[in-house]
């Protein structure tokens, strides 16, 4: 059995003048979750796609638990199994006649497709839900019968392509605890996410990926400490002390102090926590009043920032603002 | 977020708020989960015919489910039928009566073959739906979802059929051919649409909405169907245009089931229509299957 599920070199995919993955690395082993992450467009579902063998890859290599995705790919397609707004259930049909369906295509009888189907429908809490068409399903229960849908026949490696996009809270934790569930039977799960948190919450390791390239990966705690010990998060009292602040802080600190969204606030990666009681001692002196001070690991946004220089979620230029 | 904030939103949201139309929807239980991931058969890889007929099966439950799609395959025939056998019925052959045996199995295959284009639109749809990338992520014989889909579509074909067949009988069409020549050229028809919706599945893998692919389709229809023997002899035709005609695979079509309902001798046109069925098969089967493997 090989020891990595996924290794690629160099795998590439343009469309017309877009480079939409542009030569990526990748050595990712069995077990556990990896995190995809990246911004709308970045190139997460198109490398996703030619890892599940649904387009071929332009240049480089890949290898899926250890079949080449070129050369062996119904090894692949054998073993992996993928769930993403890609690859969808029948919105026509029931929940119980898209898994009846799955089941026979994978080589179940049909008194055997029934009976899997109805055992599914009853692990994801859908047995009450399992004769109405899939287009009336709520986001959550569609993405439970989506994922569902994946394990009819149990996958070495699961692909989930941004599961929880667009849920609320409530189905959103449902969908984590799913993956938890999977995870801890055995299956290896690549997760694509344009949510930090979720990446946080879930991957053991994480590949951060900006168009069509990636340009970090680790654990969580390796990327948050790749750019700085520590976040500092300052709030000044009236808006237009930020640039005076601002100015300071840079001064004190020695490292560049960005302004948020939030026109009162500003954030800093900080490698020296001494010179952080000296840049308050400052402010203070100054007369700048502030109205909030904290000090804390940074979060994968502040990673996110640090790392693409534009940020991960908000569509908002973060410049305008300086 | 912190993991806790999560929680505490969780919690206030009312247990049904997501689902308020199915209280008897529960949410997923993880050890439940884990079960049917362990006890999960990998059951025998299926065959090439047995996934195909279950592509069949799916594309029953979209009739049951979606009744309306067979709108076009009840509703367009009438029309069709009502309307060329009336409007030219007096002026080709003097009177309906003299007309009907010449019209009937051209308006069949006129039926047919022009409702097999929405075979194009509804794997467009599919694709659009990232339903067709789940079916192409499964390991087992790639053209199966294809193949099930035309036979699927064959039943449409069939409805059609039976549906012109009988307004033609309502008009007083008496084929000499009786059921079994009818059905011998009905058989032969849906060999033909078969084939031609290979040209449709190709269309709908390059062309990226169900609008195009109507467009194109018709377009390449229009000459197809029009540019024939179906509704007069070519013999009053300019050189040019019974040049045209008598190449058009679907004159050779036309031709056989007419001799097939009509009880008159098959000639040859019986083998041309199966050379052009299995060439385009061959030909649009495998830019499909071509295309099928990295499609957009």
């Amino acid at each position: 059995m090989a020891e990595l599920a996924i290794e690629t070199h160099g795998l590439t995919k343009v469309y017309g003048d877009t480079r939409a993955v542009d030569g990526i690395d990748l050595s990712i082993t069995r077990g556990g979750v990896h995190g995809f992450l990246g911004p709308n467009g970045a190139g997460k579902t198109t490398a996703i796609r030619m890892l599940a063998t649904l387009i071929r890859a332009d240049a480089g290599s890949a290898t899926v638990l250890g079949y080449d995705i070129a050369k062996e790919s119904d090894e692949v397609r054998s073993r992996v199994s993928l769930t993403g707004q890609f690859a969808s259930v029948d919105e026509d049909l029931t929940g119980k006649e898209n898994l009846r369906l799955l089941g026979k295509l994978y080589g179940y009888s049909g008194q055997g497709a029934i009976k899997r189907a109805d055992q599914l429908l009853e692990a994801f809490g859908l047995t009450g839900a399992a004769d109405r068409q899939v287009k009336k399903y709520s986001g959550g229960m569609r993405r439970r019968i989506d994922i569902a849908a994946s394990i009819v026949v149990t996958p070495e490696l699961l692909f989930l392509d941004e599961p929880t996009t667009g849920l609320d809270p409530r189905a959103r934790n449902e969908v984590w605890d799913i993956i938890r569930a999977m995870v801890n039977y055995g299956t290896t799960v690549m997760l694509t996410t344009q949510y930090l948190d979720e990446a946080d919450q879930l991957a053991d390791r994480i590949s951060v990926i900006d168009t069509g390239k990636i340009i970090a990966e680790g654990t969580s705690s390796e990327l948050k400490a790749s750019v700085g010990a520590a976040s500092l998060q300052v709030r000044v009292m009236r808006r237009d002390d930020r640039d005076a602040a601002r100015e300071l802080l840079v001064r004190e600190l020695g490292v560049e102090v960005t302004p948020t969204n939030d026109p009162q606030a500003l954030t800093a990666a900080i490698d020296d926590r001494a010179r952080v009681t000296r840049a308050l001692t400052a402010l203070e002196e100054s007369g700048l009043q502030l109205a909030q001070f904290s000090l804390g690991q940074p979060s994968l946004d502040e990673v996110f920032l640090a790392l693409t220089g534009h940020a991960a979620e908000s569509a908002d230029d973060e410049e305008v603002a300086a | 977020m912190s993991d806790k904030g999560m929680a505490e939103v969780a919690t206030q949201t009312p247990p049904d708020a997501a689902s308020p139309v199915s209280p008897d929807v529960r949410a997923p239980q993880a050890h439940a989960i884990t079960d049917a991931l362990a006890n999960a058969d990998k059951p025998k890889p299926p065959s090439a015919l047995s996934t195909s007929m279950t592509f069949g099966w799916r594309a029953l439950l979209k009739i049951k489910h979606v009744p309306e799609q067979l709108f076009d395959v009840t509703l367009f025939p009438i029309i069709m039928t009502l309307l060329f056998t009336y409007l030219f019925g007096g002026a080709i052959a003097g009177s309906v009566n003299s007309y009907i045996a010449f019209i009937a199995p051209g308006v069949l295959v006129q039926s047919v073959l022009f409702i097999t284009m929405y075979t194009g639109t509804t794997l467009r749809t599919d694709i659009d739906k990232g339903v067709f990338d789940r079916f192409r992520s499964l390991p087992i014989w790639r053209p199966s979802p294809l193949v099930g889909m035309l036979l699927g579509d064959a039943v449409r074909f069939i409805v059609a059929a039976i549906v012109t067949s009988l307004v033609c009988l309502a008009i007083g069409w008496r084929p000499d051919g009786g059921f079994v020549g009818v059905a011998l050229g009905t058989a032969l028809l849906l060999v033909f649409a078969f084939s031609l919706g290979w040209i449709w599945t190709f269309l709908s893998l390059i062309l990226r909405t169900p609008g195009s692919i109507m467009g194109v389709a018709s377009f390449v229809l229009m000459p197809l169907l029009f540019g024939s023997n179906i509704f007069v002899d070519p013999s009053t035709m300019p050189g040019w245009l019974q040049a045209w005609v008598d190449v058009n695979p679907v004159s050779d079509l036309v031709t056989a089931v007419r001799a097939f309902m009509n009880d008159t001798p098959v000639g040859s046109e019986l083998v041309t229509t199966l050379i052009w069925s299995a060439g385009l098969v061959a030909v649009f089967g495998s830019l499909t299957m071509w295309k099928y493997r990295d499609p957009r």
